[in-house]
């Protein structure tokens, strides 16, 4: 259940942001999660509502952008899907030592009035 | 102008139902509203990652530690696979040739603590509470409590959990993830986000592979699978097996700190 700390820190930068523009409420949070982020997008709604109460976020919505993991074969030169972290390339069955896309944990806006 | 996207765009003159809101010109009408006059709702764009500042602190702990001219060591792995006895011997077998400090977390108790200063190892405990991984920040505070200028081999045990303690870096220059010979050869497999983050495997128990039925070959090959990356050792802290070859790796890596 690091998906609390993760959420506490959704938090205060979505807070520090509002501060910054002047808004006093924040009604919006989106957020960016690789498929092999290590957070589970369900945990994360779930902390959510706990950590985002009694702040200026409480009651926002949250939405989740999930981002499809990538690959790249060195030997195709392209790059490929990964469900998981065995990285294999699905053409040559090499296995990639590089991870393009999938591990992101990022907090992409906030709506604010 | 545009604050959104420097496109120059647009200006000060904000128009509400098609006219200037200059208060200057006449007004055919009152300013009674039949709405409310919340202000709207608008978008600030971050792009900004949720792991931004344990990152940042991360790497101020790294600078530190390289600085003190550390190695540092995040031990992870499930709880009871022998993370403590792991370091204890470790520590033992590095005596006279470096010297060996301990940052342990745990949610509760400082059992691990003592166990490691009976062995006359200089040891911080870090109880997280509720909170089922370490964070660079704990990492920082704990170090601040040991006389770090009389460590070379800084050692983290991280919380037994195979799954939170991944997302975190802590500033070390080695993540080690143990997998004991008595919970199964696939492991690996099951939390493959921790045995990919590593650099460091090592298969602990070995004394008694036989006894619990190892499967040594399977073990390796979902090892390999998972952290194709990582240096992989086999030993057992208990027999002295295998310690030798980690702890030369060991020495080798703090000579090149």
């Amino acid at each position: 259940m690091h998906e609390v700390s993760i959420m506490a820190e959704a938090v205060r930068m979505a807070v520090e942001s509002a501060q910054a523009a002047g808004a006093g409420r924040i009604t919006g949070l989106r957020l960016r999660v690789g498929t092999l982020s290590g957070a589970v997008p369900d945990a994360m709604r779930f902390a959510w509502d706990v950590v985002s109460r009694d702040t200026i976020a409480a009651g926002a919505r949250l939405e989740i952008e999930p981002v499809t993991a990538a690959g790249w074969c060195a030997t195709c030169r392209a790059e490929f899907e990964c469900a998981d972290f065995f990285n294999e390339c699905p053409r040559c069955h090499n296995v990639s030592g590089e991870l393009r896309r999938g591990r992101e944990l990022d907090i992409a806006s906030v709506e604010m009035n | 102008m545009c604050k959104e996207c420097g496109c120059g765009l647009g200006g000060g003159d904000v128009k509400v139902g098609g006219h200037s809101h200059d208060p200057s010109h006449s007004h055919s009408h009152g300013h009674e509203h039949g709405h409310s006059h919340a202000p709207a709702p608008f978008k600030v764009d971050l792009n900004r990652s949720l792991m931004e500042k344990n990152d940042r602190l991360a790497e101020r702990n790294r600078g530190f530690f390289k600085a003190k001219k550390l190695l540092v060591l995040n031990v992870v792995s499930s709880p009871g696979s022998g993370k403590t006895t792991f370091i204890r011997e470790t520590a033992a077998n590095l005596a006279g040739k470096l010297r060996v400090g301990v940052i342990v977390g745990d949610l509760a108790t400082d059992n691990d603590a003592a166990h490691l200063r009976e062995a006359g190892i200089p040891v911080v405990q870090i109880t997280t509470g509720t909170v089922c991984h370490l964070d660079a920040d704990m990492v920082s505070k704990a170090a601040a409590q040991l006389d770090l200028d009389k460590v070379d081999v800084l050692v983290i045990e991280n919380v037994g959990n195979l799954v939170c303690p991944a997302d975190y870096d802590l500033g070390e220059d080695l993540r080690v993830v143990l997998l004991s010979t008595t919970e199964g050869e696939d492991k690996p497999l099951k939390y493959p986000p921790m045995f990919h983050s590593a650099q460091v495997a090592v298969i602990t128990k070995c004394d008694i592979a036989t006894a619990v039925g190892f499967d040594r070959e399977q073990a390796l090959g979902n090892l390999r699978r998972v952290s194709h990356h990582a240096e992989i050792f086999e030993l057992s802290s208990k027999t002295g097996q295998g310690m030798k070859a980690w702890l030369d790796f060991l020495a080798k890596r703090r000579g090149e700190v």
